[in-house]
């Protein structure tokens, strides 16, 4: 029979949603339904002296109005709950509303709640607010010197943390070194833009004492859990509901104020409050990802060889700790920087700097793809300073396949991995030497070509609860499924995670209706509801397949053998005389005589005829917690031309080889491969956020956040090595992140390899035609 | 001050008191339980709120509700008849064409348009109409792949597949 897993079938998500029929949290509405909307601060940083709220009170249609004095007493301040040991962190109080010092522009001063969304946005208007100017700055290297303004008296310096990652003696390999290479490189701040902006809806229920919150959010039960103590009530007296999600890329994993103030309203009133961002207040409110100012440095050998590397880092945090951010740039940047390579001294310092910006957290890839781009950066600068050809420089310092499991000198022990694998057929799938040839003919008419070649490692599968406790992540990360088996036979299996978007509903249905012997139709996957779904962690970190799918796997296991012990007892066969074959259980030698997994469900269900001892019913719960991170990788390659007059680029081809283990829907992983990828690219080539000078977004809406465009993008050719995780019994590794962590680092790469005539070495990225344009001109002599 | 309007919308007449100043997709989404179509920003860039007037793709965010009184308003609720998915939507399907599904109504109708004035058009001409249609998920990669592929089911008028 074949099987489900590894065939590229269509998703089961997709009717509803290619139809109107989906219902996200804003397509929500309950039998008196009241509006929120808040009042933000235009200033990055800057005290309150008077708020008057009387003629937003007295306005038409508005129910109450909430300042921050208001909440201070009755809320626990906004949670951080990654408190990352060893590094001295500092987790100012984060108020749900300001109520003194406003820190950022969007920091929520006022919450109005009213009978229609008009009727709140206008009052929002009458709101007088005097507010006395301090100084700012949204830069986390110059927040982080000396003369620059404090934000919170908790935190001298504005300095979150110092954490150091150190393995070898970094010191003494630069001091030897044949050559060493250093640059400052710039990781701007992104907008993580998912499609859908957040969205809340709270509802109250007096008699019975519960919350149902309604979010956009990626976890559900860590947003329960977060709530529950932020709003004190008992964990159990909160349901949360995630409808349909439009997109998440770590921006949805945080527990925000408005959602924990909305709820408070709606315990207040008796009445179901509603708040949908805009785009523009997303951009100012929503977490931002990346924000580094890094000083990096590589050295080795003059042949190649890799000896040491050594950061300098000052991670921008925004205004306040979100839900994971102490742990982006530390445990998820500075731990992988061996990257796929055997880098014997490493030393990292990283500075986590509070800054007049929007709250920094997770986005795609979060902290790795940070990682990745130095380290690929800085593998092609050693190789330009050697005159190596940068691919054997990578081949020279790979780990070799044959020493996995491999423990880096940052102390993580890598699963498995192939990387000459992945890049052998990355350079194969491009022709390399066919290109060099191009290049090399361009050249002479003046023409710019460029190719740039990444092998990336990610951690991801997150991941061990026990690692987890350990670098103080306030949560486990095991995940759930609960399969549970009607009486026709039907299943429905329940899980832990929250897809919003990544296609689990199938691919977790076809696992278990191969176990089954069941078409797919027969499952059914259920998730986003704390009322119905087992304790679980959400969906981030390339974890949902690798850990979720396992606890699915697991529990399908479970059923089927209790299923195979009825199956013994109604065809009068000892359990070990039966075989699986054709979707049947049957005694060994005679085929004839099976029982169909339908068949069983039944029986257990009815519980006419059940074996002594084996209880009615036919379901099983499984917490999957994983031995170890998973670790995909692969090569891409990218080419390009360079408009040498406009500093316009031009993609020409991009290859992207991932090894995330076998893959369960192939359709479905280069779905995610592709939009990783461009994501990538994006912040490549044109993505930025943009402060100026006194703290203000200047890219504050769509108009001015170059969010990457169809007509923009290139054609993503995908290839997969396959290399089976050892860590989880489906063997897979992740594939949601892969994409973005490889092509910023390929894309640049790639351009500059293609100035390399000019003697550019490297360019911060974004390469907008301006930042390209400037650097021709400068390395010309000319005046940029 | 409130004032009444009609507007015939999937073959459909619906009345509804609204303010003069309602863009047409809150009354799509708020009055008229119309939620297919979706908002995603509020400058015009995204497209999630594209739908048909007269058969023509519109960002229902950027005309006022009273203005569209009138026209024949064919939003993403109106295109598969019954079970029976439009080949547009069929092809979204078949070719992975959607991740979140957020942007999706707006992309469809957007490439129906489209496919309206270029029944065959290249890949480059697809992405350039796909302008003011940002999706965060796909990459376009397989959006374009399903444009192209429900052109040439509806150029042959081959008949669409049915909801599973």
């Amino acid at each position: 029979m074949a099987t489900l897993f590894g065939s590229g079938i269509k998703r089961r998500e997709d009717p509803r949603l290619i139809t109107g029929s989906a219902t996200y949290t804003d397509d929500l509405k309950l039998p008196g339904l009241t509006y929120a909307a808040f009042l933000r601060s235009p200033y990055a940083h800057a005290r309150i002296t008077r708020v008057d709220v009387g003629a937003a009170q007295k306005a038409p249609g508005v129910l109450a109005v909430y300042t921050g004095a208001d909440v201070k007493e009755r809320l626990v301040p906004v949670l951080c709950p990654w408190n990352v040991p060893g590094c001295d962190l500092k987790i100012p109080p984060h108020p749900h509303l300001a109520h003194d010092v406003v820190r950022y522009v969007g920091d929520g001063v006022a919450m109005v709640v009213a009978e229609t969304r008009a009727a709140a946005r206008d009052a929002i208007d009458l709101i007088e607010v005097d507010y006395s100017p301090l100084g700012a700055t949204a830069d986390p290297e110059k927040a982080a010197q000396k003369e620059a303004a404090q934000l919170h008296t908790e935190v001298p310096g504005n300095i979150a943390f110092t954490w150091v990652v150190s393995g070898g003696d970094a010191e003494q390999a630069f001091r030897t070194a044949e050559v060493a290479v250093k640059e400052r490189i710039v990781q701007q701040r992104l907008l993580p833009t998912a499609m859908e902006a957040r969205a809340a809806v709270a509802s109250w229920n007096q008699g019975a004492g519960q919350l149902t919150l309604w979010v956009t959010s990626q976890n559900p039960h860590i947003h329960r859990f977060l709530c529950s103590a932020m709003l004190k009530l008992p964990e159990h007296k909160v349901r949360v509901i995630v409808p349909e999600v439009g997109g998440g890329f770590g921006s949805k994993i945080p527990a925000y104020p408005d959602e924990v103030l909305v709820s408070l309203a709606a315990m207040d009133l008796g009445r179901p409050v509603k708040w949908t961002e805009d785009r523009s207040e997303n951009y100012k409110v929503t977490t931002h990802g990346r924000d580094h100012v890094e000083y990096v440095e590589m050295c080795g050998t003059k042949d190649g060889r890799i000896t040491g590397l050594r950061t300098r880092v000052y991670a921008g945090l925004g205004a306040y700790a979100s839900t994971g951010a102490p742990g982006i740039p530390t445990i998820l940047h500075g731990l992988v920087y061996s990257g796929a390579y055997t880098i014997p001294n490493i030393h990292g310092t990283i500075q986590g700097v509070y800054t007049n910006g929007t709250p920094v957290d997770a986005y795609r890839g979060a902290g790795r793809p940070e990682a990745a781009y130095l380290i690929e950066r800085l593998v092609d600068i050693y190789a330009r300073k050697i005159g190596m050809d940068p691919v054997e420089v990578r081949r020279k310092n790979f780990i070799p396949k044959d020493k996995f499991p491999y423990t880096t000198v940052t102390g993580l022990t890598y699963d498995s991995g192939n990387y000459e694998g992945a890049l052998d057929k990355a350079l194969g799938l491009l022709d390399m030497k066919a290109f060099r040839a191009e290049q090399a003919k361009a050249r002479k008419e003046g023409r710019h070509l460029g190719v740039g070649v990444v092998s990336y490692i990610e951690i991801c599968g997150l991941g061990p609860s026990q690692v987890a406790g350990a670098v103080g992540f306030g949560g486990g990360l095991y995940d759930s499924a609960l399969v549970r088996v009607y009486p026709t036979g039907m299943v429905r299996v329940y899980i832990g995670a929250s897809p919003h978007g990544q296609g689990e509903e199938t691919t977790f249905a076809q696992i278990v209706a191969d176990e089954f012997g069941y078409p797919v139709e027969n499952v059914e996957i259920i998730h986003g509801d704390t009322e119905t779904t087992p304790q679980g962690w959400g969906t981030y970190g390339s974890r949902t397949t690798a850990v979720c799918g396992s606890a699915v796997k697991v529990a399908a296991q479970r059923v089927k053998e209790k299923a195979k012990k009825i199956a013994a007892h109604l065809l009068e066969a000892n359990e070990a005389d039966l075989e699986w074959k054709d979707g049947k259980f049957v005694v060994k030698g005679s085929p004839d005589q099976g029982k169909s997994f339908a068949e069983l469900a039944l029986m257990a269900n009815v519980a006419w005829n059940l074996p002594q001892g084996v209880e009615p019913g036919l379901e099983a719960t499984a917490f999957f917690d994983p031995s170890n991170f998973v670790y995909p990788f692969g090569s891409h390659v990218c080419t390009v031309e360079v408009d040498g007059e406009t500093g316009q680029v031009k993609i020409l081809r991009y290859i992207a080889v991932d090894d995330c283990g076998p893959l369960i829907n192939p359709m479905i992983v280069d779905g995610q491969i592709h939009g990783g990828v461009i994501q990538g690219i994006g912040e490549g080539l044109q993505e930025i956020a943009i402060y100026d000078e006194e703290g203000q977004l200047l890219t504050g809406t769509m108009m001015d956040y170059a969010v990457p465009k169809a007509s923009q993008m290139p054609h993503v050719e995908t290839a997969h090595t396959i290399t089976p995780s050892p860590v989880n019994p489906l063997g897979v590794k992740g594939c949601g992140e892969a994409g973005t962590i490889a092509s910023a680092a390929c894309l640049v790469n790639a351009v500059c390899d293609a100035l390399s005539d000019y003697g550019i070495v490297h360019i911060d990225k974004p390469l907008t035609p301006a930042r390209v344009w400037a650097a021709i001109q400068k390395a010309k002599g000319g005046v940029a | 001050m409130k004032r009444p309007v009609s507007l015939k919308i999937n073959g459909r007449t619906y009345s509804a008191e609204v303010e003069p100043r309602a863009l047409l997709v809150q009354v799509l989404r708020d009055d008229l339980n119309l939620t297919g179509t979706h908002v995603g920003c509020d400058t015009s860039q995204c497209g999630a709120c594209t739908v048909h007037l007269d058969g023509h793709a519109v960002k229902s965010c950027t005309m006022l509700a009273v203005q569209a009184e009138g026209f024949e308003i064919t939003t993403i609720e109106g295109l598969a008849k019954g079970a029976i998915l439009h080949p547009m939507q069929n092809a979204f399907w078949e070719k992975h064409g959607l991740q979140c599904g957020f942007c999706t109504p707006g992309m469809i109708m957007t490439a129906l348009d489209l496919l309206e004035q270029n029944p065959d058009p290249s890949e480059t001409e697809i992405r350039h109409a796909l302008e003011g249609n940002y999706c965060r998920c796909t990459g376009y990669q397989n959006i374009v792949a399903a444009i192209k592929a429900a052109a040439a089911t509806m150029r042959t008028g081959r008949s669409a597949g049915a909801v599973a």
